[in-house]
């Protein structure tokens, strides 16, 4: 069966509050690298699938996305999906 | 004879840490807060336990760029001894004071235990009253303290007798069972355990006497 590698990255909604981005970048100042406007932290997941074609695999990660890596009241995200080498 | 401890926002063993030196050992103690940067008159500074800067990102990791840890990496340069406890050890690891990382647990639990330790002393210049392979017991309180490092550098760290306590029964997946570090010079140390917690009769144990007696020679 197909091997796909997928990435999903899980950001925080724009109008979700992020105080451990917001520390973040304070402590970029501090490390005196200037000039960071916005730093927002969200999780980056990758995983390797088995399905039968692209559209399975497509479909499967969309629900794993929405139901459970993210939480989508607060959490946009968005997905990468390849065929695996 | 003043003991210094720095306070970050989100430090909660600050006052343990008072109480422990003051309080049942009557080694004053003078706390630092975060943004100062004078260490006059200290004969060795304590990073306590908690959750700096609420440990975002990684724990230790915003905490590292407080004003009052550069004058604590200059004290330790100065030779001066350095205690990081819990927090304060994760913090002394993001600053490269001690080499290795800590994180999430094993079985990923917050562990809120006694812990069995095996002193090793080593380098570490201040547990010279401790004979090799002596045992003591400590309580741990962590989510994030398993010791992360790679073999090589385990090994090159257990050459120099930097690995001065070690679990009994490794309870976190530490590699090593790393429980303590020292540096090469033995004037900083970083453990997971808390002695503070192990030095009043009233909360049971009094291992962490000798050791917290002993950072001041």
């Amino acid at each position: 069966m197909p091997l796909f590698n997928a990435r999903v990255q899980v950001s925080l909604r724009p109008s979700v509050l992020d105080p451990a981005g917001e520390a973040t970048r304070a402590a970029a100042a501090r490390l005196g690298v200037e000039g960071v406007k916005r730093l927002r932290i969200g999780k980056a997941i990758e995983l390797d699938l088995e399905a039968p074609d692209r559209a399975t695999a497509q479909a499967r990660l969309e629900l794993l996305s929405d139901r459970l890596l993210a939480n989508p009241v607060i959490e946009d995200w968005s997905l990468d999906l390849s065929d695996a080498g | 004879m003043t003991v210094g401890i720095v306070v970050f926002p989100g430090s909660n063993c600050d006052r343990d840490v008072a109480w422990a030196l003051e309080g049942c050992l009557g080694i004053p103690v003078r706390f630092l807060w975060h943004e100062e940067r004078d260490l006059s008159g200290l004969e060795a500074v304590v990073l306590p336990g908690g959750f700096s800067y609420g440990d975002y990102l990684r724990c230790g990791a915003i905490a590292r760029f407080a004003p009052v840890l550069e004058e604590v990496r200059s004290f330790a340069e100065r030779g001066g001894p350095v205690l990081g406890i819990c927090n304060g050890f994760q913090v002394l690891t993001e600053m490269g004071l001690l080499p290795g990382a800590l994180t999430r647990n094993r079985d990923l639990h917050f562990l809120c235990q006694n812990s069995e330790l095996e002193v090793q002393p080593g380098a570490c210049r201040w547990l010279g009253t401790y004979g090799a392979g002596e045992r003591i017991s400590l309580p741990i309180a962590h989510g994030e303290g398993r010791y992360q490092v790679e073999p090589e550098e385990l090994q090159r760290l257990e050459d120099q007798g930097c690995v001065v306590l070690r679990y009994v029964a490794n309870p976190n997946g530490s590699r090593g069972d790393v429980a303590g570090l020292t540096d090469p010079m033995g004037r900083v140390l970083g453990l997971m355990p808390h002695p503070e917690r192990a030095c009043d009769p009233i909360t049971g144990g009094l291992d962490g006497r000798r050791l917290l007696t002993s950072l001041l020679g």
